[in-house]
């Protein structure tokens, strides 16, 4: 951003309006990348609570958690890993277009990341199905032939709790870059680029969460097979 | 009704009074400091009060050799609490060896106290003094805590696990007991009484109690009615491991971990008994889980001790 | 901090508050004074929401039998009070009200750096205000503040689930304050205010706000998964599914025990600006007290297993928590040693908000004493979960944080209101305050090493001297709060007007007019000094 900070008109157009309580651009460029950076930090000790969790029980359940996470379907945990990880390149590339002023470019980028983490959720939604019909939900109709069912049930709200909450989040982040699109496409102008990278960082966060997830709950137990 | 003002409750343990002391040297060094800060504030606020309103003091800036020295002195007299405070904790921890055993349920909103000989009591414990008592705390519900503010011990009651605390106590006499862990609507209800007796007082209350049978014998009932004799018992290493001589040896899980046979052990092997499985055996075995109350497993634990503890002295129990 | 000369000082007539008028000029607000009131209202009506369930408590109290209320009520009064006084007045008083108020003024900022965020997090606390209060007028809640599992989770047949909702929600406003508080530091600050210029107020806040970002996510899914656990019949915290209760308090601790410092960490802050400012002098060894807070900060996330000494943890753990605990006392012993050497060749005068720093240094003195006690393992196995517990958070959190508040209140009361406070009956209030406030709570420390377990609706009789003692004082305290109430609305319209700094303090807020403009500053300050520079002579070493 530093090229362009000498030429007000460009700034505007690169970091809206100065906001009325900030000196200068660069000020309030600098408040909002640090907002968006202290922000991530606590949703990492909100996830962070539940790994904690996870990972006591994984320790002390070692052997029904292995068998409960065979139950899982590893097939859609990949394709759902390589699509989350494509929606984190045309994120990236939307933050580019932005930078270099190309609106069309801009506009698709946004719709194919929105895509991709629709098929996303779509997937997790056919899943959670999945489970539905083979009564893995916990809760009174929780049923799982075998043994350790208690073990397997604490692995299954982990489960739950745990993607539920990354759904979630990509559902927020799905919203918000609708309405980025929104602005970019109807609005006839040019989204500030800020809005465009800050949510950028929000949406990589978001699949780095997942980075987590996969491993710890589709693939610990395939090392025993 | 007692004096009207006391500060210290009954000192009826063999720790009570060494918990004390300690609590005397906290009072009287909070008190010398208390009084210094009060008595600092006070002078300096009187004797560099305002007396013209125009008046601006020279600054003072600071002194590290006064930081220093107000860090380092403190932490220094913190760490005798701490050393003191410590050792007298993990004193309070350690139960010695040759003490009698008393098994503790707690439950919404009473306690329900086992005797491995026999009496079985409600909100009372008959203790002797200057012996030794280890208690296994159990809880059918939520987490109660045991509380004797008369022995100075306390330790919550967990559901899902067996804790252990033990006390030895030094006075005759008749002692709270109170739940310290809110627990529901009766709370304040879970109290009861420990009676603390001369031997002989105590020997004949055991006496009069109790005409079901120790707790070994009322767990060796419930071995057979739960089934769990049909396999658990033979000499030979049939389907599943026996339990002759379980109690306190070292157990060979696979996986190649080794775990003591000890309460917690045994417990999780009943309810759960797949979290261990021993070494060379197939997990066939049914889980127990919402099937068994605290106390009864209580029971099947006292029956297995029964059967033998490593190095092959038989418990009292089995010779009656 | 003297700054290069600002617009002659005369009675304002645009200001902040008349700015704009009417209720949608409030409700819509994004000027970081006008929000400040806004919470001011707000957690006004919580604390003696929450006062009024001591109240109840105390009363039920005066006898050894339950005789004034249901045992089931009287669980939901004492576990209503702990939530409406801890999330909903303790946790916010202080950072949402005078730090919302001040941090910019303090800094020489327009504003805060996400202005509308800061509107957005009194509308999140009200919601979650509201949640809760519904959940207690639907039937309440008898967990306690702490939310034990599994009872909690499995036993209790109230609205638990809705409680925890409510706080949740309330706790994204802290986090959104605290956002704003570290981004407004870090970024706003006026030309020539460098870190080791900052007041110490600004070091405190900021050092709450870190607290704030890093616990409470943990609490909120803590409650969360509670609540989840409830509803959806989730294993993870209930032993009869699988899951492990002891699991829940590391993790409600793991914020809780931080969070005593999200309350007391601003007071400290608050009264290090009121002994400046009442003795005229710079604060002795600035770089000790600013970098305290920062180190209480980061050594308050590695005490919280104190709290389960006697849960059956393991020893070890238990000891490197108990030698943890002693040391975050050191950065509070520091600050209390210094800020009475402050007075040391002072001009000290006695206004109503230097009477609150003596106060608030003494009981925090007692409260702090008395945590070596509990840090202490084989003392907290004697009085974990008694009363003597009661008697030290309450001397930490009352005798602390509200005497700190109340003295902040009243020294930053002209600059908020543009009126002075009554002072005489300022005085008088304050020593009731302290008074009923060491009669209610002294006792309890007595009662709690005697052996009173907390949370019992009734007792034996050898108990009722000493609670009758607290009753007595509660009352007295009582009354010590409402007095203030009665005059500050009085003085809003009635009051002396204030001069643009009163005190003659130092520091950047008093150099605009009282009430401010709601750019707080004509012309952007310039800081050449440090802070609290009173006299210009040279500085003494002692």
């Amino acid at each position: 951003m530093s090229d362009t900070a000498t030429v007000p008109a460009l700034q505007e157009h690169v970091h809206g309006p100065l906001k009325h309580q900030f000196d200068d651009i660069a000020q309030q460029h600098e408040a909002d990348t640090l907002g968006m950076w202290l922000f991530l930090a606590t949703e990492v000790m909100f996830f962070g609570g539940m790994f904690t969790g996870y990972s006591i029980y994984r320790s002390q359940y070692h052997e029904a958690f292995a068998a409960a996470s065979n139950h899982l379907d590893l097939l859609m945990g990949t394709i759902n890993t390589g699509v989350l990880i494509g929606s984190s390149l045309t994120m990236a590339m939307a933050v580019h277009a932005a930078a270099l002023g190309r609106r069309r470019a801009l506009i698709i980028c946004l719709i194919a990341t929105m895509v991709l983490g629709c098929g996303f959720l779509g997937i997790k939604a056919y899943e959670y199905h999945h489970k539905f019909v083979e009564n893995l939900v916990p809760g009174p109709n929780f049923h799982f032939e075998g043994n350790s069912a208690r073990e397997t049930e604490v692995f299954y709200s982990f489960y739950f709790a745990m993607t539920g909450l990354h759904a979630i989040h990509m559902i927020i982040g799905v919203g918000i870059l609708a309405v980025l699109t929104f602005y970019a496409w109807w609005r006839g102008f040019h989204p500030q680029n800020k809005h465009i990278e800050i949510t950028g960082l929000y949406w990589h966060f978001v699949d780095i969460v997942w980075i987590f997830l996969f491993p710890l709950l589709y693939l610990v137990g395939h090392h025993e097979k | 009704m007692r004096e009207l003002f006391r500060f210290f409750p009954d000192s009826a343990s063999s720790i009570s009074d060494a918990v004390d002391a300690l609590y005397l040297w906290l009072t009287t060094v909070s008190t010398i400091m208390t009084l210094l800060i009060f008595l600092a504030i006070g002078y300096f606020a009187i004797r560099y009060r305002r007396r013209e309103p125009g008046e601006v003091p020279a600054p003072v800036l600071g002194s590290l050799r006064l930081e220093i020295l107000w860090s380092v002195i403190p932490f220094l007299v913190m760490l005798s609490f701490f050393t003191w405070g410590t050792y007298l904790y993990f004193h309070s921890q350690t139960s010695p060896k040759g003490g009698m055993e008393v098994f503790i349920t707690g439950k919404q909103w009473m306690w329900k106290i086992q005797h491995p000989s026999g009496p079985r009591e409600i909100n009372e414990l008959h203790v002797p003094i200057g012996v030794p008592v280890n208690l296994t705390l159990a809880s059918e519900d939520v987490i109660h805590s045991f509380y004797v503010p008369a022995f100075r011990i306390k330790k919550d009651v967990v559901p899902g696990r067996l804790n252990r605390v033990w006390f030895q106590a030094t006075k005759p006499g008749k002692y709270h007991l109170f739940c310290a862990e809110y627990c529901g609507t009766e709370h304040s209800g879970m109290i009861g009484w420990v009676y603390a007796m001369e031997r002989h007082e105590y020997e004949q209350w055991l006496s009069g109690g109790g005409g079901e049978g120790s707790m070994a014998t009322r767990g060796e009932k419930l071995f057979q009615q739960y089934g769990c004799a049909s396999c658990h018992t033979m000499e030979t290493a049939g389907r599943c491991p026996s339990v002759r001589g379980l109690y306190g040896r070292q157990v060979l899980l696979r996986g190649g971990e080794q775990v003591t046979a000890d309460d917690s052990y045994l417990r999780e092997s009943i309810l759960n008994p797949r979290a261990k499985i021993v070494a060379g055996f197939e997990p066939i075995m049914p889980t127990f889980q919402g099937q068994i109350n605290e106390e009864s497993l209580l029971q099947i634990i006292a029956y297995i001790k029964s059967l033998g503890v490593e190095g092959g002295e038989e418990v009292e129990a089995t010779k009656k | 901090m003297s700054t290069v000369p600002v617009e002659p000082v005369v009675e304002a007539p645009r200001n902040y508050l008349n700015a704009s008028y009417g209720v949608k000029s409030w409700l819509l607000t994004t000027d970081h004074k006008r929000i400040a009131l806004l919470y001011l209202v707000t957690i006004t009506i919580l604390f003696f929401l929450g006062g009024a369930f001591a109240v109840m408590i105390r009363l039920e109290l005066a006898t050894p039998q339950g005789d004034l209320m249901t045992p089931d009520t009287y669980n939901k009064m004492f576990t209503l009070h702990g939530i409406i006084m801890v999330f909903f007045f303790l946790v916010p008083s202080i950072p949402a009200t005078l730090g919302n108020f001040l941090v910019p003024m303090m800094i020489g900022a327009r504003d805060m750096a996400f202005p509308r965020i800061n509107l957005l997090s009194w509308y999140v606390l009200t919601i979650g205000a509201v949640i809760s209060i519904s959940a207690a007028v639907m039937g309440g809640v008898d967990t306690g503040w702490t939310f034990y599992t599994p009872y909690s989770t499995t036993y209790s047949n109230t609205y638990v689930t809705l409680m925890a909702v409510g706080i949740f929600i309330a706790g994204f406003s802290s986090i959104l304050t605290g956002l704003n508080f570290i981004v407004t530091i870090h970024t706003m600050r006026a030309p020539g205010l460098t870190w080791f210029r900052m007041p110490l107020f600004i070091w405190s806040h900021y050092a709450t706000a870190i607290i704030i970002m890093l616990g409470t996510p943990v609490i909120a899914i803590t409650l969360l998964l509670v609540g989840a656990e409830r509803t959806l019949k989730l294993g993870i915290f209930d032993p009869a599914l699988g899951g492990d209760p002891i699991l829940f308090q590391h993790l409600f601790w793991f914020y809780s025990h931080p969070a005593v410092y999200i309350m007391v960490l601003p007071a400290m802050g608050v009264v290090s600006e009121l002994i400046t400012c009442f003795s005229r002098k710079r604060i002795f060894g600035y770089s000790f007290v600013a970098l305290s807070s920062v180190a209480i900060a980061i050594l308050s996330f590695l005490v919280w297993g104190h709290h389960l000494f006697v849960s059956g943890q393991s020893v070890y753990a238990g000891m490197i928590f108990s030698l943890l605990s002693f040391m975050v006392a050191v950065p509070s012993a520091i600050k209390v040693f210094n800020w009475t050497a402050t007075l040391y060749r002072g001009s000290i005068s006695y206004d109503t908000p230097m009477l609150y720093a003596f106060g608030f240094i003494g009981l925090f003195t007692i409260g702090g004493l008395t945590g070596l006690f509990v840090a202490t393992m084989a003392i907290d196995l004697h009085v974990h979960d008694t009363y003597f517990i009661i008697a030290h958070f309450h001397y930490i959190m009352v005798g602390g944080t509200v005497m700190a508040y109340m003295g902040g209140l009243h020294y930053w009361w002209p600059k908020m209101t543009g009126r002075m406070y009554p002072e005489g009956w300022a005085k008088f209030s304050a020593l009731v305050l302290f008074v009923g406030f060491n009669l209610t709570f002294f006792p309890q420390f007595i009662l709690g090493y005697l052996g009173m377990p907390r949370r019992y609706y009734a007792y034996p009789e050898e108990f009722q001297v000493l609670n009758v003692m607290s009753s007595a004082g509660a009352t007295i305290l009582g009354v010590g709060y409402l007095i203030p109430l009665v005059y500050l609305f009085w003085s809003m319209r009635y009051g002396e007007r204030a001069s643009s700094n009163p005190w003659g303090a130092t520091s950047l807020e008093w150099q605009t007019p009282s009430p401010p403009p709601t750019e707080n500053f004509t012309v952007t300050p310039v800081v050449t000094e440090e802070a609290y520079t009173y006299s210009h002579e040279a500085p003494e070493h002692v």
